[in-house]
């Protein structure tokens, strides 16, 4: 169905239409004029849950902003908690920044990176599953399981790919995808964390809304060159494989479920990544007419 | 009525209430007087259908009997804009209200004597029996390929060979019995509510179906396939369940069609029958659910094949899911309702 459609539809059976991707990434990201309105205009502190998760600028799904003000937020307690996970997980993703940027100084060259970061990443990485559990008791008014979506496909390419096949991590591809990964979570998380205290400085929002443009295709590219990468040695080792015969008769081969993984990009990176762009027109754009305006 | 008020009236005497219930006198010369035809003389409606979203009028119908149904509307709707037919038209009185049903009587809806309509498309509607027999008829022929060892399946020295385990063929009996029952009971048994179901639909079921009968049929007809640890002990015991299940199953299928009359779309809550099957609805408000788990569980037992009781587990999710939504609106819709009664599983769930 052609976005035309899909807004028609948007408009007509609202029901179906949250069953589109646009559908749900539209539900979750609020209106610009909704955002704009709640962080440039609102005086009251801005009680409304954060989105947590990867932000534009990775794989798979995109989660929404602030929530409608139509919403009850979440309590205070909530919003310090977050307001410290967020801060947290800034601090997290900086010091990966940092490592790179040493660890490079200090080689004089872009291979091998990895290894001096490989255990913030894990730890960071693996973290933002906690966001999967704030949509879930409802503090940030995600969808479960976009959210959970998201956050497992790069905790899979952490764990299941560059974890798991070793011969991939001196790959430089991971760079690649590693750097794309910070950049955006730094901008993400600060992004929620200034939200929360309703002092959004709009060159945040600006990079938030501009950076994926770049860094999503960017990331995209290394994942996949890191999957592909690592399938002659999955094919070789057999690694997760179950073969038959067995007595639970099941067979299970992770060489054709990377190639499945891959071929997945195609139709999910162009939905994702357009509808990005359609949210920067909404959130970026307003602000440029008011400024037309004066 | 009237015939015997004024025979009553015009004094003659009827003996004591004996024949007061006598059939009615031949037609007795009795004209309804002109003045009272004029007093129940027939306001037209009209009846105009604006577009929900646009709010763009599509069409104006005038004279439109008070007691024309909406059912008989969409059909004038049509009428002017054929791409339409009834089954897609979603009728309303408020834009963004529910839609009216088709039964409902133009005359008892709250609207003066000119009637606006909101009009929404529903999208390409397909018969619910159409999507039924399509979603059932692969698996059958889909699993048959997989017994048969078609080629291209497995290694070409399988090509048309059969499995040396006698497991194998009673699963494929029971898979087939078992989707055969649906198609007859799809073609005998249910009366739908419904007629048609959004066309999408069909290829969102039918991917469902078949895909996972190819994925289990694989496993099970596989050349290197390993028969239950147990052996003919777990093979009788699982049979037992998967036919006591499949019974149970029908014969729920059964007592519901018997709740409604042929053509109606009547709700009323089911009872047990003198059917023992019937018994659970002591318990639960959707014991067919409840028999079909019991079928898969029973063919998982039978097969001992961790992607059949994948099927198992998908396929109970989302039937917990449709019984708790029948037992709401069950609960929503009769004030008796047996409350010891619980959705799929007594007591459980």
């Amino acid at each position: 169905m052609c976005l035309k459609a899909k807004a028609e539809l948007r408009k007509s059976d609202p029901s179906r239409f949250r069953a589109t991707l646009p559908g749900v990434l539209s539900r979750l990201f609020p209106d610009s004029v909704n955002l704009t309105a709640a962080v440039v205009h609102d005086q009251r502190p801005l009680r409304v849950a954060v989105m947590s998760a990867a932000a534009p600028g990775t794989s798979k799904a995109a989660h929404s902003d602030v929530a409608p003000k139509k919403k009850k937020g979440p309590g205070a307690l909530a919003t310090a908690y977050l307001v410290i996970y967020n801060v947290v997980m800034t601090a997290g993703w900086l010091v990966i920044a940092v490592g790179l940027v040493r660890a490079y100084l200090a080689r004089g060259s872009y291979h091998g990176l990895y290894y001096s970061i490989e255990k913030p990443l894990k730890f960071f990485q693996t973290g933002a599953i906690l966001e999967i559990l704030h949509c879930a008791v409802g503090i940030v008014p995600s969808s479960v399981v976009l959210t959970g979506f998201q956050v497992m496909s790069r905790v899979f390419l952490t764990w299941a790919v560059t974890h798991s096949v070793r011969e991939v991590q001196s790959e430089d591809s991971v760079l690649l995808f590693v750097t794309a990964w910070t950049v955006t979570e730094i901008i993400r998380y600060s992004f929620y964390t200034f939200s929360l205290l309703n002092h959004l400085p709009y060159l945040i929002k600006w990079a938030r809304y501009t950076f994926f443009i770049v860094l999503y295709p960017m990331g995209v590219t290394g994942e996949l060159l890191t999957i592909y990468a690592a399938l002659p040695y999955v094919q070789k080792t057999g690694l997760y494989s179950v073969t038959l015969p067995n007595k639970y008769n099941f067979s299970f081969d992770y060489y054709t479920f990377l190639i499945l993984i891959m071929i997945s990009y195609i139709p999910l990176f162009p939905q994702l990544y357009f509808h990005m762009i359609r949210q920067r027109k909404k959130v970026l754009g307003h602000v440029e007419d008011y400024s037309k305006v004066e | 009525m009237d015939a015997l008020a004024l025979e009553a009236a015009g004094g003659k005497k009827v003996a004591n209430g004996a024949a007061v219930a006598a059939p009615l006198p031949p037609p007795a010369p009795v004209k309804r007087k002109p003045a009272k035809k004029a007093k129940k003389a027939v306001v037209f409606f009209e009846v105009e259908i604006l577009d929900a979203k646009t709010k763009d009028k599509l069409c104006f119908l005038d004279k439109v009997e008070p007691n024309a149904t909406i059912g008989e509307i969409k059909s004038m709707f049509h009428k002017s804009h054929p791409q339409w037919y009834p089954a897609r038209q979603s009728i309303r009185l408020d834009p963004k209200g529910k839609s009216l049903k088709d039964e409902d009587v133009l005359q008892h809806l709250p609207v003066g004597t000119t009637a606006t309509f909101y009009f929404r498309d529903l999208g390409a509607q397909i018969s619910w029996v159409t999507v039924f027999l399509t979603e059932y008829t692969g698996p059958l022929v889909i699993y048959l390929m997989f017994y048969f060892r078609v080629p291209f399946i497995y290694a070409p020295k399988y090509d048309f060979t059969t499995s040396k385990h006698w497991v194998v063929h009673l699963a494929c009996m029971c898979h087939s019995f078992h989707y055969v029952k649906r198609l007859l009971e799809t073609l005998f048994v249910h009366r739908f509510s419904h007629g048609t179901m959004p066309l999408r639909n069909i290829f969102k079921n039918c991917t469902y179906y078949w895909g996972f009968a190819a994925w289990m049929a694989y496993y099970i007809n596989h050349p290197l396939y390993t028969p239950p640890i147990y052996g003919e002990q777990q093979i009788r015991l699982a049979l037992i369940i998967f036919l006591f299940c499949q019974i149970g199953n029908f014969s729920i299928h059964i007592a519901l069609r018997n709740l409604r009359p042929p053509g109606s779309k009547t709700r009323k809550i089911p009872y047990p029958t003198k059917n023992p099957f019937t018994w659970i609805f002591l318990l639960v408000s959707c014991p067919n659910y409840t028999y079909e788990l019991g079928s898969w569980l029973g063919f998982t037992v039978m097969t001992q094949c961790l992607p059949v009781a994948f099927f198992t587990l998908v396929g109970f999710i989302q039937m917990t899911v449709w019984a708790k939504g029948k037992h709401r609106s069950y609960l929503k819709e009769f004030r008796d309702y047996p409350p010891l009664r619980s959705p799929i599983l007594p007591f459980i769930l």
